[in-house]
């Protein structure tokens, strides 16, 4: 059961239980909607941009505790911060997810999405965690470039 | 005579194995794929070890055990589907024998009984595996056809309420599943494929759930064309067969062409060598066509009817104590009518998943998700499942373990 409380950390249970910012705005800069088609898992995510900053991440979608979670941990992390720190810290996460449990992700940048490590293990469920990431990641591009136009 | 499920499991290596730090492997996912007998995969391995050669090809000795093998092969699923020698097809999957028949029908010119154009009708229904929709969907697409449906009442069932304006006159092809995939349903063949021919339609059965589990015997069903998968019958991966009624394959087009399904070529143009030939172009998956005959052989060897009573106990024995369970919802029949021996369902909050993921935790392998039938799904108004499915090597003992890994589950999460 070890490795299995390790992937089913209290905070990703506590975040599925009680998403943030899962609410669809309807002024977003950016919205998109991804799919996982093996699961059948899917998000709606908005971004709003204030300049250079993500001032809003907001989201609707349903699926496992995994893809859930990770979407609510990340939107949580992310606001606030720069388009360049946003996608420094989703790439880190990303390197986390790959790499089979060899790095355990510093705590100082990605705060709550280090409880997501466990998942790198679990290759199968390594989509579910990168769902809203990948989402936050395409809507932050179209924002952005809809704001330099 | 009663199949004995823990003899049986003795002939499939896989289960020497254990699972997650020792857990014994509950393997309840033969509806994606089923394990292997020893018996098959020495098949397969000693076609290569001793027997490798081109099929239909080559003045040599390997040339003519690896074309006896292969020609043996297709007799023996002839004979476990009721067929004629000549009739059956080997393709690399279930899939590909249903891309086939649908591309082929695509190609057949103004004139040929396949031809198809807008005004014609093709029908499917809404519990079909993504394999037996899309390649329907994309027909009609390319042809200006129209496509339509049987619904799937909320127990699972098709409504066939509707049986004689679905099917009318404009029907070409009637295309449908034996069995849910998800819902375990067994649909009611007789009528439909009556209604079919009634029209001058013909119905392409998808067998991939049943030839495995019960007799199918393409005769005694009438149907015109069917499809199954050699590895969800204990067989090799890479190997599925395509049936047709002779009559009918000989009027329908190829699909794939190349080496091996000609006549004639010449620089311009070409003949076509009969069925089986005509659709198997190129050199054949021979040593999985090897494995697939050591499949039907080891089935029948224990007996279809035998497999198919001792899922029908199991799967009796499994919907009953899952009905026990609170908060558990069965996605499909409750009861064991027309039935067979897939059971899908949701389990209060926890995502099919994260219960597939427990579930794993402790050795129990079982299939999560929309199961490639995704418009289903929305129909039955689940995003997604939890699927057991259940072959000869089950036992009571594999149906309990998944009962206690469930109620497990559920405290897990529940903290």
């Amino acid at each position: 059961m070890m490795q299995l409380d390790n992937l089913y950390q209290e905070v990703i249970l506590d975040h599925y239980k009680n998403p943030q910012n899962k609410n669809l705005a309807s002024d977003n800069d950016a919205q998109v909607h991804h799919v996982n088609p093996s699961c059948g898992d899917e998000v709606t995510l908005g971004v709003k941009l204030q300049g250079d900053k993500v001032s809003s991440i907001n989201w609707e979608g349903v699926g496992c505790s995994i893809s859930q979670a990770s979407t609510s941990i990340m939107s949580d992390l992310l606001t606030g911060k720069s388009l360049a720190e946003a996608n420094s810290i989703s790439d880190q996460f990303l390197q986390l997810m790959q790499s089979k449990g060899s790095i355990e992700g510093d705590e100082e940048i990605l705060e709550d999405a280090v409880a997501l490590s466990g998942v790198s293990k679990y290759p199968a469920r390594i989509k579910c965690a990168l769902l809203g990431w990948m989402a936050f990641k395409d809507a932050s591009v179209q924002a952005h470039s809809k704001e330099e136009k | 005579m009663t199949l004995d499920a823990l003899a049986i499991r003795k002939d499939f290596p896989i289960f020497q194995r254990t699972i997650r730090d020792g857990k014994r492997l509950v393997y309840l996912d033969s509806g994606a794929t089923s394990q292997k007998p020893e018996s098959v995969i020495s098949a397969e391995s000693d076609f290569y070890r001793l027997h490798n050669a081109a099929v239909h090809r080559g003045a040599h000795q390997l040339a003519e055990e690896a074309t006896d093998i292969y020609e043996g092969a297709r007799q023996i699923v002839a004979d476990f589907i009721g067929a004629q020698v000549d009739e059956v097809v080997f393709t690399k999957s279930a899939t590909e024998s249903l891309n086939l028949v649908a591309y082929a029908m695509g190609n057949a010119p103004v004139g040929n009984r396949f031809h198809l154009r807008a005004g014609d009708g093709i029908v499917v229904t809404e519990m079909e595996h993504h394999a037996n929709l899309i390649p329907w969907q994309q027909l009609a697409a390319r042809t200006g056809a129209s496509l339509s449906w049987f619904e799937v009442t909320p127990e699972g069932r098709l409504d066939l309420s509707q049986l004689d304006s679905i099917i009318n006159e404009s029907t070409k092809v009637v295309a449908l599943t034996h069995q849910s995939n998800v819902l375990g349903t067994i649909n009611p063949l007789d009528e439909i494929v009556k209604r079919a021919h009634e029209v001058g339609a013909v119905v392409v059965l998808d067998a991939c759930q049943s030839v495995p589990h019960m007799k199918v015997d393409v005769t005694a069903l009438d149907i015109d064309f069917m499809a199954f998968s050699g590895h969800k019958a204990v067989g090799p991966t890479g190997i599925g067969v395509f049936w047709g009624k002779a009559a009918l394959l000989a009027d329908l087009p190829p699909f794939l062409t190349g080496g091996s399904m000609i006549e004639t070529v010449t620089m311009t143009g070409a003949t076509w060598a009969p069925a089986p030939k005509k659709f198997e172009a190129g050199v054949p998956n021979m040593a999985q066509a090897a494995g697939l005959g050591a499949a039907l052989q080891y089935l029948s060897t224990i007996g279809i009817e035998n497999i198919h009573r001792h899922e029908v106990a199991l799967t009796s024995y499994l919907l009953e104590k899952l009905s026990a369970i609170d908060e558990l919802a069965i996605v499909g029949p409750k009861t064991m009518d027309a039935r067979g021996g897939s059971i899908s369902f949701t389990f209060g909050d926890i995502h099919p998943h994260d219960l597939g993921q427990f579930l794993d935790s402790q050795g129990i392998a079982v299939r999560t998700g929309h199961h490639c039938a995704w418009p289903l799904n929305r129909k039955m108004g689940v995003v997604a499942t939890t699927r057991a499915s259940l072959y000869l090597y089950n036992t009571e003992e594999d149906c309990d373990a998944l009962i206690s890994g469930i109620l497990d589950a559920q405290r897990y999460f529940a903290r």
